[in-house]
This record gives C-alpha cells, structure tokens and sequence, in this order.
C-alpha cells in the first residue's frame, strides 16, 4: 500500500450502519456516466441493480491470524475473491467492498495490510462510511458497531439531512466530530456526493498523508492556538461552548487524540515506543497518522496504523521555510490519554 | 546463492537449448498433461495445448476467471467464476459438469482416479460419483480446498479452523480435524496416511490419520502455493521459501521431529513444484521465472529456463515423465523432451 504504483487496484470499503443508506450509494456510484468498471464485493444479490459490473457475493468471513494477536482479525473471504478477480485484471478499474450494516471494518482493512498476495495488486483507498442523519446519534448510544464505523472512517457521507431540522443537523455532526475529527465529512439527500469525494480519495497511501492535512489542522482549529508548544489540543473535550454554530461533545467512550511539538523527536525513542504503544493498546487503537520530523533528519517521516498494524516510510525532504512540526492523532477506545501524552514527550529532544 | 544472470560464469549444467519455446499469448495459471500433450489452463476463459511438435491451439471452457483446475491425466475440470464445472477430455470436447444454481463461483475441485468428482461453492462442497447421486456438505465457512483420499470415496474440506473428512456414500457423521486458522491448499499422502495443509499464513499443519496427530511445517516466508508429492510419496516438496523445502515422509512418523530438505537455493522464491512421476527428481520454477530440474537425493540442478523475471506459475510432467511442461504468469511457455 505504501508505494505509488498505480497499477494496483484502488479498493474503497463502504460502511454504514443498516439503513444508512449504503446501498443507494453503491447504485450511485455504478449508475453514475464515469466510464469505469467497478468490481463490487458485496453480501446481498439483489439490491444493485447493474449489469455492467462484476457483482461478487461475499460471506464476510473472519478469522484470526495465528501470530497471537487477538485483534489482527482478516476476512478470509476477502482473500479468496479478490485471488480470484486478479484473474480478471484489466477488466475493471477499481473495487468497492460494501460490508454489512453490522461489521467492523477493521477486519477489511487489515487484510489489505497483512495479506501479501492482496497487498501486490490492490491497495487501500478509503474507508467510507454512510451514516444516517436522523438516526445516528440514537445508534451511537446503543450501537458499538454505528461508533466503530465512524471511528474508522476518512470519508463520512451523513445522509438523509433532509429529514432533520438544523439544529438535529448540527448536532449529529458534533457527535461525530466528538469521535472522529478527520473524516471528511459530507451532508447529503439520497447520497448524493460527488464521486471525486468518496472514491479515488488515497486514505491509505502513505505518499498522501500531505493531502489529508486540511483535516489534520482544522482539527483543533478553533481553540488550540496556544497549545501547540505544549502538544495539546482540547477539540475533544466538551467545553459546552460552540464556534460556528458547532457545539462540541466528548464521547465517553471512543475518542481522538492529536500530539504535536516543533521540537525535533528522537527516532531512537519515538519509534520504540510507537511499536509499543500499539502492541500493548493496539485493541483499542482503531487508527493512527502520523507525520514526524526526527532530529538529524532532512526527511519528513509518515506512518500509518490500523490497531496493531503499522506502515512507514521516509515521505520526502522538508521543504525550505517548512514547519518542521511533529503531529500524530490516535482514534480509538477508551484511549489511555495521559500515558500516551507522557510517552509522547518522552520522546521529543531536549 | 546463486545467479544465472551471466551464462558464461554459471557452472551449472543447462538444457536451455533443448527447450520448445511456446508463446502462449495469454494469462496462464497452471498446466495439466493429457497424453504427450500439455493443456495449459489460462487464467481466464480458455486452455491452451500444445503438442510435443510445439503446435497450439485453444479451447473454450468458461465465460470468465478459471478459478480452479485439477486434472487425473485423462481429463482436466476446471471451476470458473460462472458458475460452472466444465470437464474437458483428452479428445479435446469439453461438457458442463454441473452449474451452480446461484451462479456462485466454484472456487475448489477435485477428482478420484475411478472418476468421481468434487467441487466447492463458497461453503458447500458438492460430490458426484459413478451412480450415485449428487451430494453436497457444508462447511462451518467457505472452502478453501478439497482433495480425495487415495482409498475409498473420501473428501477432505479444508475450511477455517481445521479439515472435515467426509465419507459422501456413508451415513457416519463427518470426522473433523481441528487446527486454528485458516487453510487452503489439501493433500493426501500417496500411502493414506497422512493429511497436509496449506495455510494462509506461511505454513503447512498436517495429521497423521492413524491417530490424528497434529505436524507442524512453518518457517516459510511465503504462503505455500505448490504442494508435489515425490515419486514413491516420500517426500512432499513445496514452494514458498527461497529454496525448495521437501518435507520427509518415508517413516511412519512423517515430518514429525525432522528437518526438512532444502535444495536449489537462489536469490528468489519457489513458485511452482512439479516431481517427476517415477524418479526422484522434481521441477522447480522461482519467482524470477527461473525454472530448475533437481536431482531430489543430492540437490544436483540442471537449468531449464533462465531468470527472464516473471513468476513462474505453471509446471508439470506427462505421465510418463518424458515431458516437462511450463509457463510463467503471462503466457511465456516451454516444452522440454527428455
């Protein structure tokens, strides 16, 4: 996934919980004039109907990898049908996974990220989830999986704004915005989104991370103006005061956490303590970015995780009258927050 | 270690020159032999044969990916992602074996020598012998290999978490081998005693059926793709590790408590086995579309096909072992008589 290589195959998971609006996404984006082939690996025959895609039925099947960690779960399925699509290469553009309302896409994304035959002809776009705009707030109370879905996003698609008032409006996107500031999140009827903005979009390609900044720094754009030196940003607190209309909310139970410095960070310690850190909380990190400048280091370095998972790489030289700012952002459960900001420090120069 | 890049300097014996060069034009996942002439299974809708004397022609046999093949040397079955089973025989006329009803992709198959036959649609695993009726079994998940026992009319399933061995013709419940994870690839030994695993992960489990005893072969750092049994079946070569790993199997006890052998060595991974049907040598092709005969007693190599840099994906004997088939991943072929 790391490299540039056009030739593999852009993969976009699509999530969203039952009734979201999944399904008229994908009958959106097949049915749009975009001149592209889609392979779409989907768990219901039926719903789409398009002939001119190769329409494959999957049994969302996961397993667990036998290397003693718990929560490098794979589909297997997803193993098998994309071994036999590479078969077919050539015949489409791209593949769009569409997983059942009640799935963790984890599972997906890892086996993009362990499986060494997928990892040489596909890669990982993004993970899009549809969310539904009446009805989320409910299911993030009662249902785990509607959170985790949100919390593993890069694109939020929150659909059906159409049946709810702006306040309501305002209000679900604070609760999603409690979980996961960095999606990029848009509001539609019926899914209507341009496509630019849901597909083609390179969440996982280490070389992009540089696109995905905006996101990264409206993050905590309205009140951590003075906290940079101390690696602080407050956006997921709830200080029960609003800016732009936006109230914000501190979900108990799934949070982000960003870190930053302008201090050069020592590799000999970041690192380490990086693959620790995920080892030991890596069941309750949903996803890491992170992009590093590394005392004695001309290059920008960018990493990616998916719980225990991780991916890095020398991205490029920081350019002349660059910032040579570290930023990292976890999202996950129950976040051990002060252990993390500590270990964070620790490893920044001194 | 050892490169071919320079010829001049390799002071290995060479057959290069004897190879029938075969531009096969197409996507090419393995090759069977009917007769003296080998089928080789494209990687999509057709199979290509080629004659001793080097000419091809090819056949339709499904309307999309050829998702499996397996092949007793009087036919060859291949399962595509449309749904159908198609057998076609040495006379070159090809027939729908069966068709699944919800179009699925039929992902496994398998054939015994008295000319039953296996195949696999996500969970199910369906067989049909001689007289017999059509059966089907399902699987705890989907299918991710099938194999006949070398007795009997007797099924392997491998599946997550273990094997299921299914005696179709037999009202007894079905016997299940368990092992965590997920395995792919099957294999009986020759002798029916013993039963091996591919996994997904880089490793081979296997069980010795008399008391289903757990063997455990890992230390590859490539899933196993390619599973030969030796002449003899006493030994089990795969691919998967930089050289070829051939586990031992002449004592009762299998690979158990053993090294395996390690031969042919080079600077790129085994991607096809292939052993000879009668003696102990075998053929190897590498992921830098190297292809090796080797003598399989003292790891003694002759070179059949140089490093041109595609995998190799296709490789196989007649069953007299007076040919060698093979083809990397995009169609560039040979034939070679001995």
């Amino acid at each position: 996934m790391t490299d540039v290589t056009s030739s593999k195959i852009p993969v976009t998971v699509l999530t969203g919980y039952l009734g979201a609006g999944k399904t008229t996404l994908l009958n959106r984006i097949l049915s749009e004039n975009h001149g592209k082939k889609y392979a779409v690996i989907v768990n219901e025959f039926g719903e789409i109907g398009i002939d001119n895609d190769l329409i494959i039925g999957a049994d969302e099947e996961v397993f667990e990898m036998n290397n003693g960690c718990v929560c490098c779960t794979v589909r297997g399925d997803l193993v098998r049908i994309m071994e036999g699509l590479m078969k077919r290469k050539g015949k489409f553009d791209a593949i769009i996974v569409e997983t059942t309302g009640l799935a963790d896409p984890a599972p997906v994304a890892q086996t993009f990220f362990v499986d060494e035959d997928v990892q040489k002809n596909a890669r990982l776009d993004a993970v899009v989830t549809v969310a539904d705009a009446k009805w989320l707030s409910d299911r993030l109370k009662d249902a785990p999986e509607a959170k985790n879905q949100i919390a593993f996003a890069d694109v939020i698609v929150l659909n059906k704004t159409d049946l709810v008032s702006k306040p309501e409006l305002g209000e679900v996107e604070a609760r999603i915005r409690g979980i996961n500031p960095y999606a990029k999140l848009h509001r539609t009827e019926r899914c209507k989104v341009a496509l630019a903005d849901v597909l083609e979009r390179g969440a996982f390609d280490l070389d992009r991370i540089l696109e995905i900044e905006p996101d990264f720094l409206e993050a905590g754009d309205d009140h951590d103006h003075d906290h940079h030196h101390h690696g602080h940003d407050h956006h997921h607190h709830d200080h029960g005061h609003s800016h732009g209309g936006l109230k914000h909310y501190h979900d108990e139970e799934m949070q982000s956490l960003s870190l930053r410095t302008d201090k050069p960070l020592d590799p000999t310690k970041f690192m380490p303590w990086l693959q620790q850190l995920v080892a030991s909380e890596g069941q309750k990190i949903l996803r890491s970015k992170g992009i590093l400048a590394f005392s004695d280091d001309d290059d920008r370095y960018v990493f990616q995780g998916v719980h225990m998972m991780l991916e890095g790489d020398h991205q490029r030289k920081w350019k002349d009258g660059e910032r040579r700012e570290s930023r990292v952002v976890f999202i996950g459960r129950e976040l051990p927050e002060q252990m993390i900001r500590d270990g964070f420090e620790r490893c920044i120069v001194t | 270690m050892k490169e071919f890049d320079s010829g001049e300097s390799a002071s290995i014996v060479s057959v290069t020159d004897r190879v029938r060069p075969l531009p096969l034009g197409m996507a090419v996942s393995s090759v069977h032999f009917l007769g003296d002439n080998a089928h080789f299974v494209g990687a999509e809708e057709k199979i290509a044969v080629a004659s001793p004397a080097g000419e091809i022609s090819s056949i339709d046999v499904h309307f999309g990916a050829i998702l499996c093949t397996a092949s007793d040397g009087a036919r060859i079955v291949t399962g595509g992602d449309d749904g159908k089973l198609v057998e076609l025989s040495g006379k070159g006329g090809t027939s729908v074996l069966a068709t699944d009803a919800k179009r699925r992709w039929i992902d496994c198959v398998a054939l015994h020598p008295d000319g039953a036959f296996a195949w696999s649609a996500g969970k199910t695993a369906f067989v049909r012998s001689g007289k017999a009726e059509e059966k089907s079994f399902d699987a705890p998940s989907t299918v991710g290999g099938l194999a006949f026992a070398p007795k009997g009319l007797r099924l392997a399933i491998a599946h997550y978490n273990g094997v299921t061995l299914w005696f179709p013709n037999m009202a007894a419940k079905p016997e299940f081998l368990e092992w965590a994870g997920s395995h792919l690839g099957v294999t009986f030994s020759p002798d029916n005693k013993f039963l091996v695993t591919a996994m997904h992960e880089p490793a081979l489990h296997g069980w010795r059926l008399a008391d289903n005893r757990h063997m455990r072969m890992s230390g590859y750092p490539g899933r196993v793709r390619s599973m030969s049994w030796s002449a003899g079946g006493k030994g089990l070569a795969t691919s998967g590790a930089d050289t070829v790993i051939v586990w031992p199997f002449t004592s009762k006890d299998g690979p158990m408590g053993k090294e395996p052998a390690m031969l042919a060595p080079l600077q790129a991974r085994v991607s096809a086995v292939a052993c000879h049907p009668k003696q102990d040598i075998m053929a190897a092709g590498y992921s830098d579309g190297t292809v090796l005969m080797i003598r399989l007693d003292d790891g003694a190599e002759i070179l059949v096909r140089r490093n041109k840099g595609t995998p190799v994906a296709a490789l196989a004997w007649n069953a007299k072992g007076t040919l060698l088939a093979f083809a990397d991943e995009e169609g560039d072929a040979g034939l070679l008589e001995l």
